[in-house]
């Protein structure tokens, strides 16, 4: 378990009592959560228990109805942005990834990196018309860093081809790259390993440890594949019918008698 | 075989014009899932803004290529200015609504644009002076293209490069293309899609407008009604080709343009608009994703 690494740095996310409703439905209840810098936390819990929605929420998709979230990047200030922008929130550093692949089909997996590095960069349409020295600067840098993001995680042969034609675990690494594009500091997973084979999922297992490592970010993920949580996570929090029902170590939420209850039923003696 | 060809480039000219205000529907369809009904208005307002300054530089005494050039510049500015504030007005409160409210909106928009062109200048015909000259090395062709129509079809055709490559290469061109594909992504990666809306409303505007200038000065007469005609034809061919893909706009208004341009040379030219949407109805029932439609249509 890759618990060498350095810990115990301040949050660089926290979420208080968040709560969210859809009509009379509530769909997270009062949730707190937070994750610190390079840690990798994990977010179990059976299907229908809020993971997804408490991403929503934290990527702005959608508007919290109760509670707060707060990020604060290493080094910056500590900042709520709750009900922000959608692509401000991006701007300030958080990326993610979705249960059901959303490339950027019809563009080729160079592209689809590129337009993740733009936000990052400044030229606006009149540069981009007029092409100064700058401009064109900017535009190359942009292609080679596109370049190492996606040798990084091993898309070097796949550059050109059109997203919608790579095979299904290339989809999800490009999935991955293009939100490492946007140079978060937070890396939000939604179950990068679904539809996997038991080999991806272990190449996905070393990716995870190796952008912690080499970007020196923290990681949330949503994931269902109990070897993959277990073994990458620092920390997981379960939920389940939208509240959070433990947070432990991974050992500790092993043994954890309500955990096992909400996954596999009430144990009773026959 | 001249009358032939005569036909072949009338019925070009005809079909760059739809294609290039045809861009503009499908631009805006592909980003916004929006029949932006006003865009046929943008489209006039830009013939009259053209023919304001031309009949301005005139009276101030220049003449030939320059007016065109100045009139042509300005038509593009004030009409990008237009389609750039309907879309604050009329769409963008309404952007979370169901699709049929901004639908009422657009439509109720380009009957606001043309009474307020009514008003403002007149209901009649006013004649719109031939900005293009005729050309001495188009003498001999001239029975069977004339310079106007030349300067029509390679205006067009470089406009059409021109947005090619903007679409292709240029980082906002690959910010519309991601916004089309997937809203809510695009946001993802940093991208803000209003001003990704604003610059394609101003885009296809000055399309519209370019398109305006051109026609009025080819046909040499235009009032406030022309842009509900145009519009129109144009949405047809942008439906024809298959709405949301820019390819597809172009070729569909040239396909309606050649189909026009051939029923009024060997039927009769009353029965232009039948034979025009008579085949946009064959279309629809063979390929209901236009011509170049596929299931999932590359939009913008």
């Amino acid at each position: 378990m890759p618990q060498t690494f350095p810990q115990n740095k301040g949050s660089v996310l926290d979420i208080v009592n968040l709560t969210m409703n859809f009509g009379g439905l509530r769909a997270i209840d009062a949730v707190n959560l937070h994750v610190k810098q390079w840690e990798i936390v994990a977010l179990i819990g059976p299907n229908g228990a809020g993971k997804t929605t408490i991403f929503n929420c934290i990527t702005g998709l959608y508007k919290p109805t109760a509670g707060d979230i707060f990020i604060q990047p290493p080094g910056r200030k500590r900042k709520r942005v709750t009900g922000m922008k959608i692509h401000k929130i991006t701007k300030r550093g958080m990326a993610r990834t979705f249960q059901n692949i959303r490339i950027f089909s019809n563009m080729t997996a160079l592209e689809n990196v590129m337009i993740g590095r733009h936000c990052r960069t400044k030229a606006g349409v009149w540069e981009a018309v007029l092409k100064n020295k700058r401009t064109r600067k900017e535009e190359k840098d942009i292609v080679s860093q596109s370049y190492n993001i996606l040798a990084k995680v091993g898309l070097t042969q796949a550059v050109n081809e059109l997203a919608k034609n790579l095979p299904y675990g290339a989809q999800r690494r490009l999935e991955i790259a293009r939100a490492m594009a946007t140079e978060p500091f937070l890396l939000l997973l939604d179950e990068p390993a679904a539809g996997m084979n038991p080999y991806e999922t272990k190449e996905l297992d070393e990716l995870i440890l190796r952008i912690r490592e080499e970007e020196r970010i923290s990681i949330l993920m949503i994931e269902h594949d109990m070897k993959l949580v277990m073994s990458v996570s620092d920390r997981i929090y379960v939920m389940d019918y939208g509240e959070k029902i433990a947070e432990g170590s991974p050992s500790e939420i092993r043994e954890n008698h309500v955990v096992i209850k909400a996954y596999l039923g009430e144990e009773f003696d026959a | 075989m001249d009358y032939f060809l005569e036909i072949f480039w009338g019925g070009l000219t005809r079909g760059s014009i739809y294609a290039l205000i045809a861009l503009g529907y499908t631009m805006v369809y592909g980003i916004l899932e929006l029949i932006n009904f006003a865009h046929g208005e943008i489209y006039m307002i830009g013939a009259f803004t053209a023919l304001i300054v031309s009949t301005a530089l005139a009276m101030a005494g220049m003449k030939g290529l320059t007016v065109f050039i100045l009139a042509s510049v300005l038509a593009v500015i004030y009409a990008s200015a237009y389609g750039f504030t309907v879309e604050k007005i009329a769409y963008k409160p309404l952007r979370q609504a169901p699709r049929l409210s901004p639908l009422i909106s657009a439509i109720g928009m380009s009957i606001f644009l043309q009474n307020y062109v009514l008003l403002a200048q007149t209901s009649d015909f006013l004649p719109f002076p031939g900005l293009i000259p005729e050309f001495t090395f188009m003498q001999p062709y001239a029975h069977i293209i004339g310079s106007t129509e030349m300067v029509i079809i390679s205006t067009t055709a470089l406009i059409m490069l021109l947005l090619t490559v903007f679409i292709k290469f240029t980082r906002m061109g690959k910010a519309m293309r991601a916004t089309a594909q997937d809203r809510n992504m695009a946001m993802l990666v940093g991208i803000d899609i209003n001003k990704v809306i604003s610059s394609t409303f101003i885009l296809g505007s000055a399309l519209a407008a370019v398109g305006g200038v051109l026609i009025a000065s080819h046909i040499g007469r235009i009032n406030f009604y022309i842009g509900f005609i145009a519009g129109i034809k144009a949405f047809t061919a942008a439906v024809l080709g298959g709405i949301g893909s820019i390819p597809g706009a172009v070729l569909g208004g040239l396909v309606l343009g050649w189909t026009e341009s051939f029923a009024t040379g060997y039927v009769s030219s009353d029965y232009e608009d039948v034979f025009a949407f008579a085949f946009l109805v064959l279309i629809l029932i063979f390929r209901p994703s236009g011509l170049v439609g596929r299931k999932t249509i590359q939009k913008v």
